[in-house]
């Protein structure tokens, strides 16, 4: 398909910096599954890509790959010019699944990788409650997993990620789970926070409203072998008002474009 | 008949697995217990079986026999094999699972010895450990060990296989050393399988711990069945059985209690 990948983004873009991930050529094979096919792709600190596209197209493959937690089977991931050979302290991830302790509170859990990092007790407790505050759980330190909702789950997931304050944010679909007025309130907490702090944010999402909404650039995925099908960048004035988005002409046109776009795997 | 009286009050450890609210649990667990001690009042007074006593008659005979001592004395012959076995079982079963687990070399070693144990009647090698060791404690020893181990094994092996995958690659993507992941994700995952594993090691334990001495030589809780049974004193028979059961029971809640309490803080009262 033909996206269009025109437009510069309108958030005040800092000047422009050298790309913190680059992802040369990464193909991904399982077994006889080709996952990602010949992915090439940067990311500039300060900015929010979404990755777009149909179940199965290996959006959480390529997430995975970039904090090196699988191998690819062909190309390479840099971080700051670097290699990746496995994780590291400049990424954090959001599981689709969550991926909570079940025996760990939700404070522990969320301070799991501060205490990880070596940061004393009293430090990540204190950055752990400030980021479950965050995510709207104050109250539910002492809880445990199975006593919290899926989309209260998810928060936690999304907390903990936060808390070890990582350059590079890699969220799997991280607000699928929550109500569509919480999903909203995350969604304007976001553009905060990427207004804010200089940091990357990957973010996959099924949810073309919330890719454009949300979004510096959004790269659509082809099914099976992933490719990278077009890369849209909307033009959408983020100061302000975050309820004007939505009615913003551009951002109804884009949703339009890209929905048309894929409409194509659908079949 | 004797099997019979075994498995009634065994009940009691089943039931005690799901609680459902603390209080509503407690009152069933409670129910359970009054109804088989109930229905085995009823069953021996009405005479089903001459050899089979009323709970009373039996909690009577227990009573004596706490006073006189002789069930205490011989709780502690017993007791003996059983601890030196399960104490083996234990360590040794839950290292080589883990090992199992987490070590390729070890589980192509391990799986196929594990699979021949569990096919083979265990009790048949009891002469042969006769044979080679002689009717001390040694033999019996071997005995409850060889009831207990394969399960407690097999248990903690498959427990630390199904560690769930995303666990793991959370802790890796939080920078967790593999021994960190090893402490503080797979082994708490594991847990519940693990100790369900030792739970029934202890019961298999206790049976072989029995089953050595009415096998081998009759010393200890054994002594007294056989003893009673032979002179037709069955009140007396069946509380030295039902003690063994019971103790068995107490021993398995007790792993229960030290499973929450180490690894599972969030099952507590659940
Ligand atoms: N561990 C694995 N082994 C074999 N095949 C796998 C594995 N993980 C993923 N796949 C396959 O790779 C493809 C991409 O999977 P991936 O999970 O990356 O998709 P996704 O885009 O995240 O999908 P969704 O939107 O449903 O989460 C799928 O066809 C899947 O079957
Ligand atoms: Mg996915």
């Amino acid at each position: 398909m033909s996206a269009p990948s025109t437009a510069t983004a309108t958030r005040p873009t800092a000047p422009s910096t050298r790309p913190i991930v680059e992802v040369r050529g990464v193909s991904k094979v399982y077994g006889k599954v080709r996952a990602l096919h010949a992915i090439d792709l940067e990311f500039e600190p300060g900015r929010l890509t979404s990755l777009l596209g149909p179940s199965g197209c290996g959006k959480t493959t390529l997430l995975k790959i970039i904090a090196g937690l699988i191998p690819p089977s062909e190309g390479e991931v840099r971080i700051q010019g670097r290699p990746v050979t496995g994780p590291g302290p400049e990424r954090a991830f959001v599981f689709q699944d969550f991926a909570l302790l079940p025996w760990a509170t939700v404070l522990k859990n969320v301070a799991f990788g501060l205490e990880l990092r070596g940061v004393p007790r009293a430090e990540r407790e204190e950055r752990a409650r400030h980021w479950i505050a965050e995510v709207g759980l104050a109250g539910f330190e002492q809880s445990y997993p199975h006593q919290l909702s899926g989309g209260m789950r998810q928060r936690v997931g999304l907390a903990r990620a936060l808390a070890v304050d990582a350059q590079v944010l890699l969220m799997d679909e991280p607000f699928s789970a929550v109500d569509e007025q919480t999903r909203r309130k995350f969604q304007e907490d976001l553009l905060g926070l990427v207004a804010r702090e200089k940091k990357t944010f990957l973010f996959v999402t099924h949810s073309i409203e919330e890719a454009v909404y949300l979004s510096d650039r959004i790269v659509l995925l082809s099914p099976r072998p992933g490719r990278v099908a077009g890369i849209v960048e909307p033009k959408i004035r983020r100061d302000g008002d975050p309820e004007r988005i939505r009615r913003d002409p551009v951002y109804l046109d884009t949703v339009e474009t890209i929905w048309r776009g894929l409409k194509g795997y659908v079949e | 008949m004797r099997s019979a009286a075994l498995d009634e009050p065994a009940a009691v450890p089943v039931e005690a697995e799901d609680g459902r609210t603390a209080l509503g649990g407690a009152a069933l667990r409670l129910l359970s217990v009054a109804i088989v001690l109930g229905l085995w009042e009823v069953a021996g007074r009405g005479g089903v079986n001459p050899a089979l006593p009323a709970f009373s008659e039996t909690a009577l005979a227990a009573l004596a026999m706490l006073a006189d001592g002789s069930l205490p004395a011989a709780f502690l012959v017993t007791l003996e094999p059983l601890v030196l076995g399960l104490a083996i079982s234990t360590l040794l079963g839950v290292g080589l699972g883990i090992a199992m687990g987490l070590w390729r070399p070890a589980e192509w070693l391990g799986v196929p010895v594990l699979v021949i144990l569990q096919a083979a009647p265990l009790a048949a090698l009891v002469p042969l450990l006769t044979f080679a060791y002689g009717i001390g404690l040694t033999s019996k020893t071997l005995v409850v060990c060889i009831m207990a181990l394969p399960v407690i094994v097999l248990n903690a092996y498959r427990a630390i296989r199904h560690t769930p995958q995303s666990l793991v690659e959370m802790g890796r993507v939080f920078l967790a050393s593999p021994r960190i992941i090893v402490l503080r994700i797979v082994l708490p995952a594991a847990s519940p399988v693990i100790f369900a594993g030792l739970r029934l090691g202890v019961a298999a334990g206790f049976i072989g711990a029995i089953l050595a001495e009415l096998l081998i030589t009759p010393t200890g809780i054994g002594d007294l069945v056989t003893y009673h049974q032979s002179v037709a004193d069955y009140p007396r028979m069946y509380a030295a059985i039902a003690a063994i059961v019971l103790a068995s029971a107490l021993t398995i809640g007790l792993l229960e209690r030290v499973e929450i309490r180490l690894f599972r803080p969030e099952r507590a009262g659940r």
